[in-house]
């Protein structure tokens, strides 16, 4: 059982937790990933590990599905069933020059570690961090002090930039100031953007990537993506793959396998009498 | 045994053995063959002629006294028997049921030669079961504490049977496994009707008892790695890791959704009981036609798996014919009972998709037998102009793993093969490592689990030597 010793709710819905991992805490590394479970009946899920000191890992989570309203219902003293990592490759960290960290929403969370290992290893850190409206955006202290400079994006205008944090990249590339390396973690559509604005410039843009999985450690296969033709498997060889050689949109596709299934889970949680939509005829 | 009581053996029938009725199970996941009354067990066991040079103890990968466990079951002494059978076999009620005796022990027994053979397999699934719901499993005597700590990685059968050796021969024995129960493949692989798994759970616990101690949640490679675990005060590591990523056939559209490995439709639904959603969380498609490609043991579970989700159709499409299907006989039998379609001699060409990416068919080609290839079976080839389209929702790609690579990236002095399988040396299951031994799926890139529990036993004997001795 692992402790949740820390709860901040950074948005509506989206939470920050501690959770006493030591070992965990004591290895991971930038862009690795824990998976967890919450309870006997309860589905594995990936999580980002966003930081970590002596006792804890941090994550960042939306309540999007059945398992992260679970998570999100917890607080502090509460337990996680189970909790397994660090997994995944660590991201490759070397001082590439000029780099912009891009997060889109909840995908900010996993941009600060690598933000802040780039800044460690010399680099000059961009960072461009947008959301739907002002209220969803996360992390913006804990990204400035990470970069030398952050830009905020939001759809809606609400605050930052009005637009999309794909058009803050496209000007420094329009004004000369192309970086040497981008990073960018989000929506897929988003990521996917962010690598065609880089690709005519051949600017290595590395993504991290989010499918589906189920075991995280080698062994099923549901986490195969498709890069430059051939299959990787996210868990093991990811999760940050090069952007520009990923098929996102096999992955967008992949992605939606189980909609309908997601719907019905909720359902489950949040019933309370009379019959659950999927059980109704379909009159 | 004197002449005229070998005769009268030699005239019992083999005993049959209760199984629910294949249109009944197919619309549950309780096990399919029910196991003996005690009274079938001492008519079957007394089947036995007690050989005095038995080659179904050289037919078993892990050398049982098959003659005398059945002996005792004759005797309707089944706790001994139960007994017996654990000094050499740490799993028997798993072997039992998942063992391919009729290509290992069973295949050699004299009765065999003119008879049905001696249904060893059946017998040890009884004597373990006859112990495990009596309540009496008993403790084997340890030896005395050599004040040694072996780290074992995995817990699966190869992992369980070094744990269950080692502890025994007075060793500090600790798993570490990856998942969030023990058990590997036995676990997540086997479905519950083959092999349930509050019978895994039991011979899980047995070793907690013993005293062998089972950290899970807990991936070697991650965490630890083998180096750190030696320094850490380990005096010898096996690494037991199985089987890794599956296999695709590299053909269009295997990416639709609806486009499943084995070993992600099978973990749903064993590890994950899928099959309870949504009172469970993890989904699966169920599907309405569904094909599995490839006819080993897997192909034949993930099949019979499919059958019980509820589909119209479940069909295994393979290029070779029945002949070759390298599934056991049994499982075939088991399959074509509960009404499994085998579209033989015909291969997968590319996976049709929707405008949304999910799959509603595969373009197949039929085949006929040419000539031997190197495997000595006959090669399959194309039959130009026989394409047609199988209407399928979902589909269960069965051919094979390769090698988990988690423990190897990190142990850099421990050799490899090409496919990245761990080198070891088979008759000590020493790898090139010292104090690191391997074997199992992991050595072997896709067996079973008994031979996984041979290589097992195999390498706890060379590391107790090594133990003891010190000599590499």
């Amino acid at each position: 059982m692992y402790e949740i010793t820390e709860k901040i709710e950074l948005s509506h819905g989206v939470y920050q937790y501690k959770v006493r991992a030591p070992q965990i805490a004591k290895k991971r590394k930038a862009g690795q990933f824990i998976i967890l479970r919450m309870n006997e009946a309860g589905e594995r899920i990936p999580l980002t590990i966003v930081g970590s000191d002596e006792e804890t890992v941090t994550i960042i989570f939306q309540e999007v599905g059945k398992s992260t309203n679970i998570l999100g219902s917890l607080g502090v003293g509460d337990h996680i069933l189970d909790v397994v990592g660090p997994l995944g490759m660590p991201t490759h960290i070397e001082n590439f020059g000029t780099a912009v960290c891009i997060g889109g929403g909840i995908g900010t969370a996993p941009v600060l570690p690598i933000a802040e290992a780039l800044k460690a290893a010399g680099n000059t850190v961009h960072s461009i961090i947008g959301a739907r409206t002002k209220d969803l955006l996360i992390l913006e202290k804990e990204m400035e002090a990470a970069s030398d400079k952050l830009y905020i994006t939001t759809d809606d205008g609400s605050y930052g930039h009005h637009g999309f944090v794909t058009q803050i990249l496209q000007k420094f590339i329009d004004d000369g100031c192309a970086p040497d390396f981008v990073l960018g973690v989000g929506p897929v559509p988003m990521m996917r953007a962010v690598a065609e604005v880089s690709r005519p410039h051949k600017i290595l843009t590395m993504v991290s990537l989010n499918p589906i999985m189920v075991d995280g450690t080698g062994m099923c296969g549901a986490c195969r993506v498709t890069i430059d033709g051939e299959i990787k498997f996210v868990c093991v060889d990811g999760p940050e793959f090069d952007g520009h050689l990923v098929d996102f949109g096999e992955l967008i596709n992949r992605n939606r396998s189980y909609l309908k299934e997601e719907k019905m889970a909720v359902e489950e949680l949040t019933y309370h009498e009379g019959e659950k939509c999927y059980e109704r005829s379909p009159s | 045994m004197d002449p005229k009581e070998m005769k009268a053996r030699m005239q019992i029938p083999k005993q049959p053995m209760g199984e629910q009725d294949p249109k009944e199970r197919v619309r549950n996941f309780y096990e399919v063959p029910l196991g003996f009354t005690p009274e079938a067990a001492i008519e079957e066991a007394k089947r036995c002629i007690q050989c005095k040079k038995p080659l179904c103890v050289g037919g078993c990968p892990v050398n049982i006294d098959i003659p005398w466990f059945i002996e005792l079951i004759a005797e309707g002494k089944f706790l001994d028997a139960a007994k017996k059978l654990k000094e050499t076999n740490g799993l028997p009620a798993v072997c039992g049921r998942v063992c391919p005796q009729e290509d290992q022990c069973e295949k050699v027994c004299i009765i065999g030669k003119k008879n049905d053979p001696v249904s060893i397999g059946r017998l040890e699934r009884f004597a373990a079961d006859y112990e495990r719901e009596h309540g009496e499993v008993t403790i084997p005597e340890l030896a005395h504490s050599t004040g040694k700590k072996v780290a074992v990685v995995g817990g699966g059968p190869a992992g369980l049977t070094v744990a269950g050796d080692m502890v025994k021969k007075g060793h500090t024995v600790k798993v570490f496994e990856a998942l969030h129960v023990a058990g590997g493949v036995l676990m997540y692989g086997i479905p519950e009707f083959r092999l349930p798994k509050n019978i895994v759970k039991a011979e899980v616990e047995y070793l907690s008892r013993m005293g062998v101690e089972i950290e899970l949640n807990s991936v070697v490679g991650k965490l630890d790695t083998v180096d750190e675990l030696m320094a850490d005060g380990y005096d010898a590591v096996f690494v037991g890791t199985g089987a890794g990523l599956p296999y695709f056939m590299n053909i269009p559209g295997e990416h639709l959704v609806g486009v499943y490995s084995a070993n992600e439709y099978l973990t749903r639904v064993n590890l994950m009981r899928a099959y309870e959603f949504p009172g469970h969380d993890t989904p699966v498609l169920r599907g309405k036609k569904v094909a599995v490609f490839g006819a080993g043991n897997t192909a034949m579970d993930a099949a019979r798996t499919a059958l019980r989700l509820c589909p119209e159709e479940v069909s295994i499409v393979y290029r070779r014919s029945r002949e070759e299907m390298p599934a056991r006989e049994e499982e075939i039998h088991h399959g074509g009972q509960e009404g499994l379609n085998f579209q033989l001699l015909t291969a997968p060409k590319k996976f049709l998709g929707d405008d949304d990416g999910r799959l509603h068919g595969v373009e197949c080609v039929k085949m006929e037998l040419g000539e031997p290839d190197e495997s000595g079976r006959r090669r399959p080839i194309e039959i130009k102009g026989s394409e047609f389209v199988l209407d399928i929702d979902v589909a269960i790609i069965s051919i094979g793993n390769g090698a988990n690579p988690l423990v190897q990236q990190t142990t850099p002095d421990m050799k490899t093969n090409k496919w990245g399988n761990i080198t070891i040396d088979p008759d000590t299951g020493r790898t090139s490592k010292k104090g690191v031994f391997s074997g199992g799926d992991i050595v072997r890139g896709g067996a079973t689990v008994i031979l996984a529990m041979g290589d097992a036993r195999r390498a706890a004997n060379s590391m107790h030597d090594y133990l003891t001795t010190g000599e590499w």
